[in-house]
């Protein structure tokens, strides 16, 4: 096994795990505001995926454009999502609001199959490539990484440099006491559900632009947030980038000394691993 | 005015009687039916046949699948526009085609075969498309003892489980690539380093097995040897891997979705290989959409619109000839908007055209007689030769149709597949090394 062989692979895995990262980051944010497990994180990402493709094919935009315009509308239903399926059941046992959301994706998955079918879908597009040493790497998948990183930082600079970030830290925090202090928990709790939705379906539409998918393809990529929550702390955006990076870096770094079948095996050990040694992830606070 | 009551009771009384009486009578009509016991007029009857399969209209195997039902239909048209299939039985038959969506899903296959069979009575069964579905869909055939033709399967496995009522049009699985690999050593036979690299389906799986036996049967050294699970979109791993082995030749794939898109990522990748082989995908017309990135890849194909086989042919190689020619199912596909029918689609139509002479020979669609009639044919059709294994541990394997090799090429600026082997069969010299 040559260095460069090795530099390629990881560099390909921590390219992906920039995007795994921002569609952790919507799922740990939901988590870490209401404390609800969004079973419908991996249908929100197939529907950001058909979002992106209905835009590029029916409309002609530019595949980043939709990644903007699918946000947007992430932002919108996730509000509708919560305002039904989520607020009336906050409060209620854990099972109670899992139930609700592995509803919502139930009704996504079997509305998705029946406009789109489970066939498997594309979006047309190439970047090109570069070269670098003798790795070869695809513009879409740099173009994608560096969407995740101003995604992260713009999530960053909102959550801790606005008000409204602020409530929503607050709200996270203490929602009782947010509340004395003015701040509409309400209001507060739908737009971070906005933003978690955004997140999911945002990453949808960049992942789109480099594998084919269908309807059912979100699953794939919600285990993994699942994973990516865990090691970078369930409830941190900034863990969740790094957890994504780490993720990617196994799938690249494992194909090279055995089979690739290894590497989900590998995953889902060390998610055993640091759930025994250190159940509040990698870069969780503790409690 | 008593009598006059007396009388009314007497005709209420009587009315019904008689009208009991009335619909008494025609129970003896059916004596009359007796009359057409005057089948001593002999009027041929009119009787449909109706045969049944899953077509995946939804999930991985739609292209291929809704290909292959097309090519069905075709052939049921055909029949059908010629008045039917006359059998020694005396009577015609016209075919009527029951169909459902299995999703791609094996379980919806053995529900929906189990539905054909006993809600819907179809006479003869075809296979859905692949060989996972196919060997779901055999246990079926075989527990109802219904004759099942399979198309679209070429998995080994499913004929040697002792079925004795499923036959094989394809070529098993076990020889699907080997033609590739003997491309390779007449266009090079310094080459000697193959990857395979393969997805974990049942179909792929017999391919890659038999690939490899083959492979280093012949002196080339397997240099990486690898599956992919099902649905796998990011080839990443294994092409940096597949670069680090620094292969001559790489042959594997699966299906449609997961071979257009290992192609393309390969040539994104630009992965310097002298030789591309891959199974499925490239056959489908569907496969030029991937432009640039389909030029030089190669595939095994059961058939291809150039491949030569005619009343002449059949003649030389002792086979006796059936059906239409290659040009007349081109102009019935172009006839219903396909205009490169893939082997997938045209095997739709060969396996209701064995299933004809099978009927024809037979003389009836009693199964014993179809099941005999499909042993000992030994046919070639515009689609390659047909004979079967009639021994108890591969009943009904495949063991005469050869493949064809492909590759798309850019001819006069167009891309289209041409047929580069074998040396009898080719069309265009093959374009090697590829990068």
């Amino acid at each position: 096994m040559s260095i460069n062989t090795l530099a390629a692979s990881i560099i390909d895995g921590l390219l992906i795990g920039f995007v795994y990262g921002i569609a952790a980051m919507g799922l740990t944010l939901i988590w870490g505001v209401m404390e609800v497990i969004n079973l419908s994180h991996g249908a929100l990402i197939a529907l950001g995926m058909f979002g992106a493709l209905l835009a590029v094919q029916s409309f002609g935009l530019y595949p980043y454009l939709a990644f903007i315009l699918v946000a947007a509308f992430g932002l919108v239903l996730g509000i509708i999502v919560y305002s039904i399926a989520i607020h009336r059941i906050l409060d209620a046992p854990d099972l109670t609001t899992l139930l609700s959301t592995f509803a919502v994706s139930m009704i996504i998955i079997g509305a998705g199959t029946a406009a789109f079918t489970t066939s498997p879908r594309n979006i047309e597009f190439s970047l090109g490539s570069v070269n670098v040493g003798s790795s070869i790497i695809l513009g879409t998948k740099v173009v994608a990484a560096i969407i995740a990183i101003i995604t992260t930082v713009l999530l960053y600079l909102f959550l801790y440099r606005t008000r409204t970030g602020k409530s929503i830290r607050a709200v996270a925090n203490n929602r009782a006491a947010a509340e004395l202090m003015g701040i509409p928990s309400t209001k507060i709790l739908a737009l971070s559900f906005g933003i978690g939705t955004l997140l999911a379906m945002g990453s949808g539409a960049l992942i789109a632009t480099l594998f084919p998918f269908t309807i059912l393809s979100g699953s794939t990529y919600e285990l993994k947030s699942f994973v990516i929550g865990v090691l970078g702390g369930l409830g941190n955006p900034a863990g969740s980038l790094v957890g994504g990076l780490i993720l990617g870096f196994i799938e690249g770094l494992i194909p090279n000394f055995m089979d690739t079948s290894w590497t989900p095996v590998i995953e889902f050990a060390l998610f055993v691993l640091i759930l025994l040694v250190k159940p509040q992830g990698l870069f969780g606070s503790e409690e | 005015m008593r009598k006059l009551l007396f009388v009314l009771l007497v005709v209420v009384m009587v009315v019904p009687l008689a009208a009991c009486g009335g619909k008494a009578t025609p129970t003896k009509a059916p004596v009359a039916t007796k009359a057409p016991v005057a089948t001593k007029a002999p009027a041929p009857a009119v009787k449909t046949l109706t045969i049944g399969f899953t077509a995946s209209e939804t999930g991985k195997y739609n292209v291929e699948s809704t290909g292959q039902e097309l090519g069905l239909k075709l052939w049921a048209k055909r029949v059908n526009g010629a008045g039917g299939l006359k059998l020694n039985d005396g009577n015609t038959y016209k075919i009527a085609l029951k169909s459902y969506d299995d999703e791609s899903k094996k379980e919806r296959v053995q529900q929906l075969y189990t539905r054909l069979i006993n809600d819907d009575k179809v006479d003869l069964l075809v296979s859905p498309y692949s060989s996972g579905l196919t060997d779901a869909a055999a246990v079926i055939a075989e527990q109802y003892k219904k004759i099942m033709v399979t198309t679209g399967a070429a998995s080994d496995a499913t004929y040697k489980k002792g079925y004795a009522h499923v036959f094989q049009l394809y070529t098993p699985a076990s020889r699907y690539l080997t033609s590739v690999l003997d491309l390779l050593k007449a266009k090079d036979p310094s080459a000697k380093k193959v990857a395979i690299v393969y997805e974990k389906s049942k179909f792929a799986t017999a391919v890659a097995v038999g690939a490899k036996a083959y492979a280093e049967k012949n002196g080339f050294n397997v240099v990486m040897y690898e599956g992919y699970d099902s649905g796998t979109s990011d080839f990443g791993p294994f092409i940096n891997k597949i670069a680090a082995n620094k292969p001559d030749a790489i042959i594997g794939g699966g299906h449609y979705q997961d071979g257009s898109t290992f192609s393309k990522q390969l040539y994104e990748k630009k992965v310097p290989v002298k030789l591309v082989g891959i199974l499925v995908a490239p056959s489908s017309p569907k496969f030029a959409e991937l432009g640039d990135a389909a030029v030089g890849i190669t595939a095994p194909a059961q058939w291809a619109a150039g491949a030569n086989y005619s009343p002449e042919t059949a003649k030389a190689a002792g086979f006796e000839w059936f059906g239409p020619s290659s040009g007349e199912i081109i102009k019935a596909f172009a006839g219903a908007g396909v205009k490169e029918p893939s082997y997938q689609a045209v095997g739709g139509y060969a396996a209701g055209l064995i299933l004809e002479k099978a009927l024809l020979t037979a003389g009836s669609p009693e199964v014993a007689k179809v099941k005999k009639a499909l042993e000992d044919m030994k046919i070639m059709i515009f689609y390659g030769s047909y004979n079967v294994d009639t021994s108890a541990g591969a009943h009904g394997l495949q063991i005469a149709h050869d493949m064809v090799v492909i590759q798309w090429q850019k001819v006069s600026g167009k891309l289209q597949k041409v047929i580069v082997w074998p040396e009898a069969a080719k069309t265009h010299s093959a374009i090697y090394p590829l990068r």
